[in-house]
């Protein structure tokens, strides 16, 4: 492994993207989902660490658009665009969106997870983006990173330990 | 998140009472517990960005063990009581007859403890809480979740994701003796209960 990579963060309902070479993450998904779109010609990576599943929820003045998945995804699309990236070339990864906490009287907040990973499908579709893979689910966190020169997605939990996709 | 940005310094010693209420009668349980004295750190109230909260515990993938219950009724929000593993494990050891494993490993038997503890923590933490503002709190059954703490504490700030994006946060510390920090309370009220804390406690609000 060379050490000196450029790493890229991308904190909790945030996105951004890496070329060439270099690594980007994003630490300690929850019900959070990490997703990331690749463009295997030109290297670049654009992740984004997507909180909740829809704006039409949102209650701010200023609206983040990096936070809900239905204006984070076109977000990092245009990102992709303006560093050159093809959008037919995309192929998408994600990972995260588990259900922490389990409780009987699940209200639709406690379901946030699921639905974080079904609206992300639902951008993708609508961009006729791929889902190459998935790791979403279950009762555990991920910290997810990308390779810019592989594409492989690489998916850190504490119980389960290292898996790529 | 304008509302909270202009708190006035009364709203502010009022939460962070809250704090010192509740924690105060955990800690005493807890010291109970162990038969140890438990101290408190002076509880902090603050508004934080999110990535700034799991800062707070060691960072987003610092491991932790994290009770966490849900408060219903009047004044709704979050509840977490939070230990890193050698703290957890420091507390198995206290407590009889127990033999404690590694810090990466947890047997029933020591899940099932841990899980008591924080019931107990968390339950008398908003008891306490419940009888000084005379509002209708109720828990849901605590959960125990051994995780990366962005994962964890990420779950306590989906109502305020909607609102911004930062959570107001009243952290309170226990200590043992040495300084250790044993343990860790998390309140995250949902954003219009603080309305009805201010309210309950006869405090000018807005």
């Amino acid at each position: 492994m060379i050490e000196d990579l450029q790493v890229v963060k991308v904190g909790m309902a945030d996105l951004n993207v890496v070329q060439g070479s270099g690594i980007i993450r994003t630490t300690g998904l929850g019900s959070c989902v990490g997703l990331t779109l690749y463009d295997p010609a030109a290297h670049i990576v654009g992740m984004a660490h997507v909180m909740l599943p829809s704006s039409e929820t949102a209650r701010e003045g200023q609206l983040n658009l990096m936070k809900y998945a239905d204006t984070a995804i076109p977000m990092l699309l245009e990102k992709i665009d303006r560093l050159g990236g093809i959008r037919r070339r995309l192929v998408a990864k994600m990972a995260g969106g588990a259900q922490m906490f389990a409780f009987n009287s699940m209200s639709d907040t406690m379901r946030i997870g699921p639905r974080n990973v079904e609206n992300c499908k639902e951008m993708l579709k609508q961009f006729s983006i791929p889902l190459l893979a998935e790791d979403t689910g279950g009762n555990y966190g991920r910290t997810v990173e990308m390779n810019c020169q592989t594409g492989i997605l690489h998916i850190r939990s504490v119980q389960i330990g290292v898996k790529e996709i | 998140m304008d509302i909270f940005r202009n708190l006035a310094e009364i709203n502010l010693d009022v939460l962070k009472e809250v704090g010192n209420i509740g924690a105060g009668h955990a800690a005493t349980a807890l010291s109970r517990l162990v038969d140890k004295p438990i101290d408190m750190g002076v509880p902090a109230v603050r508004m934080l960005a999110f990535d700034e909260i799991a800062d707070q515990v060691g960072g987003s993938e610092q491991v932790v063990i994290a009770t966490f219950l849900r408060v219903e009724g009047d004044a709704p929000g979050n509840l977490f009581f939070i230990m890193k593993p050698h703290a957890a494990k420091r507390l198995l050891r206290y407590l009889a007859g127990l033999q404690v494993g590694s810090e990466d490993e947890y047997s029933e038997m020591e899940l099932s403890a841990l899980s008591e503890i924080g019931n107990i923590l968390a339950g008398s933490y908003l008891s306490s809480l419940a009888d000084f503002t005379g509002l209708f709190m109720t828990p849901t059954v605590p959960a125990l979740a051994i995780d990366m703490a962005g994962a964890i504490l990420s779950f306590g700030l989906l109502q305020f994701g909607q609102m911004g994006d930062g959570a107001l946060l009243i952290d309170t510390t226990f200590l043992e003796g040495d300084e250790e920090v044993e343990g860790q309370f998390f309140l995250i009220p949902d954003p219009p209960s603080f309305a009805k804390i201010f309210r309950a406690l006869g405090v000018p609000y807005e």
